[in-house]
């Protein structure tokens, strides 16, 4: 937990340049990365920079009266924060406004297509079994083309049940899986789960009933044919006829829907059965890359319940004849992927398609945040100005300037020559701060909100301390009667201590907080953990190389008055020749420390 | 200057310095009283929750060519409250402001309205929800919990769990005094205070580390001597790391105080003075916990120890015979430049620890070592 017991030369005096040169290296490369990324300044937060105002509507549907309540806004609210703000960095905020609307507040520089897109997506998604499925275009005649089964190898999507629960069947086929598989269907994409379910189905149930076609068996009935008439009309390269399939059908009923194919430029339709498995079996989705194909995938875990049911659903689905024996993973309405499967598959599923990292990851965001509870349209978008001005962060700038040459004058008066080693040390950690909190923004979305600053203005003196307790310590030997050198090799290991047990205390509060907490909380745990990490850093890297570096200087060793370790000022006794020094006098406020 | 070197010389030789344990009673009664007047604070005027917490009302405006600023003044002044300001992409205003109602909305749009020059009618009030909404606040709570769990846990493993208890004291007592000149004061709460806060909880668990860092270096092999009691030990090590206490508070409350005084007097009010009023008042809670609270609870906790009781006895009597006995008396504060204190008595050959002997730096090394003077 303390510093860990290493030799007290551990950092060897000898080679301080090297570190130096790490730092040296590390910051040129972070500036440089800075300068090639194009962002040369941190994004700033919606108090501080405005961005953009998404007011979304709750919509009644038939069906469900009264499903606007507090409730259910409250549950959207932190569906919707979670989507548009995953790792808690990003400073989007969510709210209700009146009974029926949500404001979402955006922080400019943020993509605000996929930021949009991520905040409408209702999510719910189902899981239902393939019973005839087409080419986009009005079928001519109504012959349910099986699918075209054209197995290009992208597709190959291969279900990959995790080794925890490794389904025993060795796939029969083609597919290249290790697993239980579900070969690639037509829509190239692998098994997978998928919905949370909404708790209403949305609703005007059209022509709901349980018709099956084919070999299965219940005789069409009118709805059936119905459905299937439907289904020859229904043209998928139309936007508008995209939307209004299956709208409103509930997830018991069988209904039409539409689909890319797998090449991704063409649509195929589906006529499919009743939901089997729905979002709210899926337990955790991640995007991950397939290691087989390397290409980016979802992968879901479901519930304990979910596991059963889709196991019981994808064994029946494996005994039938293409493309009977695809699942159809529908996320609003919309096929997503229809992988065909061959065995029994388990608790993981996996969604592959033409997904780029971007796409997989919002879908694994939005299937990990659940369906929101209400279905909602975009009313208007707008830019929001900053809600402090700039003059907030102005003056903020100001008086944190102000506050830092305070500090650097008051170092100067008190430790001199020393206070050198003590502003390098300060440049290094801001220009360090500065430059990842930049880099962050296009990586993370990451974004400084005015408290932010404050807390980085604080984390400085926080991080003056460490120098402090180095240079009393270093002091303290010399006034013990050392000479420099010596005493910045014996003052070290003890500094080291108390400054990793210290930092070790802040980065724990950092960590836990980053962990449990949600929006704000967790953005300032982020860069309270960030600073306490360069802290460390810097000290060990810089701060000490450089003090061992300084001491072979005869400026120093010397104790010149403007050195910081003038004998006088520091009221050094010199050892007064005694055979035995009074045991304690070399005891200072410490003992001699462990080597 | 050269007496603040001097006087770091002096402390460090614990020639000087101040009784912090002895005295503690008197500190540890302005503490109380502080708290209380603080906990009276909180329950006579409450917190003034911002509208991040308590939702509030809403009020759109058409078109108006009406500055930010501007707004946000006959806003707060109509309100009485914080109001937050937005200008929206067709240059209509969004103005959010805390605890009104529907009630008080009509009374609030007609100044509005005045104020921005367009019509009443216009405006649209609605009521909006908190966005730090319940989940966020379940969560840092939760957070905080487990993360106070944890820290004493570690404190109780790499010091002991007096030290962990008596930080944790330190802790609640700064962030009560803290939240208590909010409630004095009236400032509103939002969500840059809670943030200030939870940096203070950071740092003064920081800080009382550093002491008791100190602390427990100078305490071992305590029982093995005669001389000090722990009570004089650990205010040896506060006096010692005095210093240091100081400068860091120092560099630490520079920058917070130019953000208060500067930042937020030329401004007045608003989110900085929120997250800076907070960060200052904290900062000097944490700095002073540390020192006269934290170590001096560890002292007493300690001295109930049965053996350092009985040290503490052993040391009076040692001394009480050496009185008698006519010799020069030691006392807890002062000694003799010849009898220099330490943690390491003469009973005690050796510390308990490897590595290099306690012993004076060789004196034929410190070549270019002016020949120090005596003061």
């Amino acid at each position: 937990m303390a510093a860990p017991k290493k030799g007290r030369r551990q950092s060897a005096p000898g080679k301080p340049g090297r570190a130096l040169v790490f730092i040296l290296i590390a910051l040129v490369a972070l500036t440089g990365g800075m300068f090639l990324s194009g962002h040369t300044t941190p994004r700033l937060g919606i108090d501080l920079a405005g961005g953009t105002s998404i007011t979304l509507e709750a919509r009644n549907e038939p069906g469900q009266k009264n499903a606007i309540n507090p409730t259910n806004m409250n549950t959207a609210v932190d569906i919707i924060n979670n989507r548009v703000n995953g790792l808690g960095v990003s400073e989007a905020e969510v709210q209700t406004q009146g009974d029926r609307n949500i404001i979402v507040n955006i922080p400019k520089g943020t993509n605000e297509k996929q930021a949009r897109d991520q905040v409408g997506t209702t999510a719910q998604l189902y899981f239902r079994p393939v019973i005839t499925q087409a080419p986009g275009e009005p079928t001519p005649s109504d012959t349910p083309s099986s699918g075209t089964d054209k197995e290009k190898d992208k597709d190959k999507s291969t279900d990959k049940d995790k080794a925890t629960d490794k389904a025993t069947d060795k796939p029969t086929d083609k597919d290249a899986a290790n697993s239980p598989s579900s070969s690639a269907s037509p829509q190239g994409r692998a098994v997978s789960e998928a919905l949370k379910a909404d708790p209403t189905p949305s609703g005007k149930a059209k022509d709901g009933e349980d018709g099956k076609k084919k070999d299965e068996t219940p005789a069409p009935d009118p709805a059936t044919a119905k459905l299937q008439e439907q289904f020859t009309k229904l043209d998928c390269t139309d936007k508008k006829a995209r939307a209004a399939a299956g709208k409103g059908v509930k997830p018991s009923e069988p209904t039409i829907a539409c689909g890319k194919s797998p090449d991704g430029k063409t649509w195929d339709k589906f006529i499919l059965a009743p939901a089997e498995v729905n979002g709210k079996d899926v337990d955790e989705a991640k995007a991950t890359i397939n290691q087989q194909t390397g290409a980016w995938v979802v992968n879901m875990e479901f519930t304990k319940g979910g596991s059963k049911k889709f196991a019981a659903t994808t064994g029946k689905l494996s005994q039938q004849q293409p493309p009977q024996n695809q699942f159809a993973i529908v996320l609003d309405g919309e096929v997503v992927s229809a992988p065909s499967v061959n065995t029994t598959l388990n608790s993981n599923a996996e969604i592959s398609g033409s997904f780029t990292q971007d796409s997989a990851k919002d879908l694994a965001n939005v299937l990990s945040y659940g369906a929101l509870p209400l279905t909602f349209h975009e009313q208007s978008v707008t830019t929001v100005s900053p809600a402090l001005g700039g003059e907030q962060l102005e003056a903020g700038l100001i008086a944190g300037a102000i506050g830092l040459a305070l500090v650097v004058i008051y170092l100067v008066v008190y430790y001199r020559g020393l206070s050198l080693i003590a502003i390098a040390s300060l440049l290094v950690s801001a220009a360090l701060t500065y430059t990842i909190m930049t880099l962050l923004g296009p990586t993370i979305h990451f974004a400084l909100n005015l408290p932010a600053v404050c807390g980085a203005i604080v984390a400085i003196g926080i991080t003056a301390d460490s120098f402090i307790v180095f240079f009393e310590r270093v002091r303290d030997e010399v006034r013990e009667g050392r000479t420099l050198r010596p005493a910045v090799e014996r003052a070290w290991p003890r500094a080291r201590r108390t400054i990793l047990v210290s930092d070790f205390v802040s980065f724990l509060a950092a960590a836990v907080l980053f962990v449990v907490t949600v929006g704000k909380v967790q953005g300032f745990a982020f860069t309270l953990g960030l600073t306490t990490l360069l802290d460390v850093v810097v000290v060990f890297f810089f701060t000490k190389p450089l003090m061992t570096l300084m001491a072979r200087k005869k400026f120093f060793a010397s104790g010149h008055p403007w050195s910081g370790f003038d004998p006088k000022r520091l009221g050094i006794k010199p050892p007064i020749r005694r055979s035995r020094r009074a045991p304690g006098s070399s005891v200072g406020p410490v003992d001699p420390k462990e080597a | 200057m050269s007496k603040l070197g001097n006087l770091g010389a002096r402390l460090y030789r614990g020639e000087v310095g101040y009784d912090f344990v002895g005295k503690r009673k008197i500190w540890y009664a302005v503490s109380i009283l502080i708290t209380i007047t603080a906990i009276l604070g909180l329950a006579v005027r409450g917190l003034n929750m911002g509208i991040e917490f308590e939702g509030g009302a809403v009020f759109n405006t058409p078109k108006t060519s009406v500055s930010v600023a501007q707004a946000e003044e006959s806003a707060e002044k109509a309100s009485g409250h914080d109001a937050i300001v937005q200008k929206l992409g067709d240059d209509a205003m969004r103005i959010q402001i805390a605890g009104v109602d529907i009630d008080k909305s009509d009374r609030i749009k007609a100044a509005l309205a005045k104020d921005l020059d367009v019509k009443a009618a216009d405006i649209n009030a609605d009521l909006v929800g908190p966005s730090w909404g319940e989940q966020i606040a379940n969560k840092a709570w939760q957070g905080l919990a487990i993360f106070m769990v944890l820290v004493v846990i570690y404190l109780a493993i790499a010091f002991e769990w007096r030290m962990a208890l008596a930080a944790l004291i330190a802790l609640i007592h700064d962030i009560t005094i803290t939240v208590g000149v909010y409630a004095l004061v009236g400032f509103e709460v939002t969500p840059g205070t809670v943030i200030g806060l939870l940096t203070i909880l950071g740092y003064s668990l920081y800080d009382t580390v550093v002491v008791f860092d100190s602390l427990k270096e100078q305490s071992k092999d305590l029982t093995k001597q005669t001389r000090f009691t722990y009570s004089e030990v650990a205010n040896r090590s506060i006096n010692g790391t005095l210093v240091r206490s100081i400068n860091t508070t120092v560099v630490a409350l520079l920058p917070v105080a130019g953000l208060l005084f500067i930042g937020g007097g030329v401004l007045g009010a608003g989110m900085l003075n929120d997250i800076s009023l907070s960060l200052f008042v904290g900062l000097a809670a944490g700095a002073y916990s540390s020192i006269f609270i934290a170590t001096p609870l560890v002292a007493d906790f300690k001295e109930r120890e049965p053996q350092l009781k009985a040290l503490k006895k052993r040391v009076l009597a040692k001394r009480a015979s050496a009185a008698a006995r006519g010799n020069v008396v030691e006392d807890g504060d002062f000694r003799g430049e010849d009898e220099p204190r330490g943690s390491v008595p003469d009973e005690d050959a050796t510390p308990a620890v490897v590595g290099p002997r306690a012993q004076p730096a060789s004196r034929s090394r410190g070549k270019g070592r002016p020949s120090g003077k005596r003061r």
